[in-house]
């Protein structure tokens, strides 16, 4: 990039299963002003306003139009990106290198809870030809995927058990997590099997929150803010759209998406480089996968640094130290701003029981669920 | 030149359907939460109230009831009923139902109005149908008044007002 950008406010509200006290708009409100403060700003001091959202999950078409009243973004530019949190931070960066625009504010909630028909939704996704008229219900492709990466991989089911394991109980000292509990490898094995050998406790819960930060330009982040979060790296890419044609035992829209935010980084050496990662668990088995494409571990063995210790808060690369989607709970295209909050936390020295010490490097990866094949990585520093 | 008739036969619609398209039904079902100032607005029409709220840096009373004012950027001041009178700020005369298909000629016609509430700022306006009213007779400036459903038949929500009728002097 050009024009280094950092984020200079952020703002969470914090994370459960149902949020019936608020308004989606009131969420989101909620969320941004508490970024708007911490970045100092009115919004009419923001330039440009974007929200990752998801129609279907809105249960609003033309989603965009209902957005700017949170946002304070009444008649400014604003706009929807239909994709993850950490794309919609993507194109803020970009429109700020364009030199039009010095501060962008990027939202993203999840409303889940209001989605009466979840599993339709998530159906919806699917292929109409060639995976709907099957009548499975959409966590199958989980299943099938999560098969064929223990297959070729050698990581164990057990493994997987361990990342819930890890997780939820990181999300005991977040108090943003809303699935935070003590569970042994057992537990998760012996839940309901959904679509085998995916287990119920495999699989993130939904859960509702918003997330709203402040990104700036590095001279208006050097004179607003004490402790800026820049973003040296990011990129994203997709997989072609046939689930059933694509490599199930790597991830590679992960791999990709990584060496470009690693070379625009500056990153030779990832597992040394970076101090902890918040990468997509929807489901138990993508940290694995996820950890392997990024690099973070070598092909094979990321089942076993799990089961080691080697990715927990004590471990060499703590792995989703806010509880990831499994602990926190899974909010869908806010996915990936659940995780910039809990980066910047850490990059900021506020996370608590869960800080990492001496942490300056943090890399966030989203993935969009199934059936995609879309993932997004961006690499977050508290060093210029 | 030679015509040569081919005899054809149609597909059915059914057999259209089937060889060249596939198909598929969504069921989608929603229940957004109302939160705090949709909540608020709505057991108001419960009690027979249109429920605005106040901003007191920009002294607006915005409408519906909101629970932070988006221009100034912070959270409203009070709530308040305003009255249940307004005058018709634009209307529109439709001749055709939710999904297009045209009204029949005896049908009555839905009579669409933004209606700007007395009480409320200049330029509030709330969504609402027009009854009790000829269309023709219907003008721009018109005042006219919510006819509300019987108390015991409200169940908080913006039908609980069944349509605004004129007022007749």
């Amino acid at each position: 990039m050009n024009e280094r950008v950092a984020i200079i406010g952020i703002g969470s509200t914090g994370f459960s299963p149902v949020s019936p006290d608020l308004s989606f708009k009131e969420l989101t409100y909620s969320a941004a002003v508490k970024a708007y403060d911490e970045a100092g700003l009115h919004p009419k001091e923001i330039d440009s306003f974007i929200t990752g959202s998801e129609d279907f999950m809105e249960g609003y078409s033309i989603f965009d139009e209902y957005i700017p009243d949170q946002m304070g973004a009444v008649l400014r530019p604003a706009h929807t990106v239909c994709a993850d949190f950490i794309q919609a931070m993507g194109v803020g960066c970009m429109m700020i290198n364009t030199g039009e625009f010095r501060t962008i504010a990027v939202e993203a909630h999840s409303k889940a809870s209001n989605v009466k028909t979840l599993d339709e939704v998530k159906a919806f996704g699917l292929d109409p030809v060639y995976l709907r008229t099957l009548k499975e219900n959409a966590e199958f492709l989980a299943g099938l995927e999560m098969r064929r990466f223990l297959e070729e991989t050698g990581n164990s089911v057990e493994q997987c058990a361990s990342v819930v394991v890890k997780n939820r109980k990181n999300a005991l000292i977040n108090p943003e997590a809303g699935h935070g509990a003590v569970l042994t490898e057992f537990d998760v094995l012996s839940s309901h099997p959904v679509s085998t050998p995916l287990k119920h406790l495999d699989a993130a819960a939904p859960s509702d929150g918003a997330i709203v930060i402040v990104l700036a330009a590095e001279e208006v982040a050097r004179s607003l803010c004490d402790n800026p979060v820049w973003i040296k790296g990011f990129s994203w890419c997709s997989a072609e759209g046939n689930f059933w044609s694509r490599d199930l035992s790597f991830a590679k829209y992960a791999s990709l998406a990584a060496k470009k935010a690693y070379a625009m980084a500056g990153i030779s050496q990832p597992s040394k480089e970076i101090d902890f990662a918040e990468v997509c668990d929807e489901y138990s088995y993508k940290e694995l996968q996820h950890l392997e494409a990024l690099g973070l571990a070598r092909r094979g063995e990321s089942g076993y640094l799990t089961e080691t210790g080697a990715t927990s808060l004590e471990g060499e690369m703590p792995v989703n130290t806010s509880g990831g989607s499994i602990g926190v709970g899974h909010t869908f295209e806010a996915s990936g701003g659940m995780k910039v909050n809990e980066a910047v936390q850490q990059l900021r020295g506020l996370a608590g029981k869960r800080q990492i010490k001496g942490a300056t490097t943090g890399l966030v990866q989203s993935w969009r669920g199934v059936p995609t094949g879309t993932g997004s990585v961006a690499i977050l520093s508290n060093e210029s | 030149m030679t015509i040569i008739k081919v005899p054809v036969k149609g597909l059915s619609s059914k057999e259209y359907e089937r060889s060249l398209k596939v198909t598929w039904q969504p069921e989608l079902q929603y229940a957004w939460d109302n939160g705090i100032a949709i909540g608020k607005y709505l057991e108001a029409l419960k009690d027979g109230k249109i429920l605005g709220s106040r901003c007191e840096k920009c002294h607006r009373i915005m409408l519906p009831a909101r629970s932070f004012c988006e221009l100034c950027w912070r959270p409203v001041d009070e709530y308040l009923p305003v009255k249940d009178t307004g005058i018709v700020n634009t209307f529109s005369i439709c001749h055709v139902n939710w999904d297009a298909s045209r009204l029949k000629p005896r049908e009555p016609r839905h009579l669409p109005a933004v209606i700007e509430i007395e009480g409320a700022s200049a330029g509030m306006g709330i969504m609402h149908l027009l009854g009790n009213v000829k269309p023709k007779d219907i003008y721009i400036g018109m005042k006219v008044k919510a006819k509300w459903k019987p108390r015991k038949d409200r169940e908080g929500t913006i039908t609980d007002i069944l349509y605004f009728e004129p007022v007749r002097k």
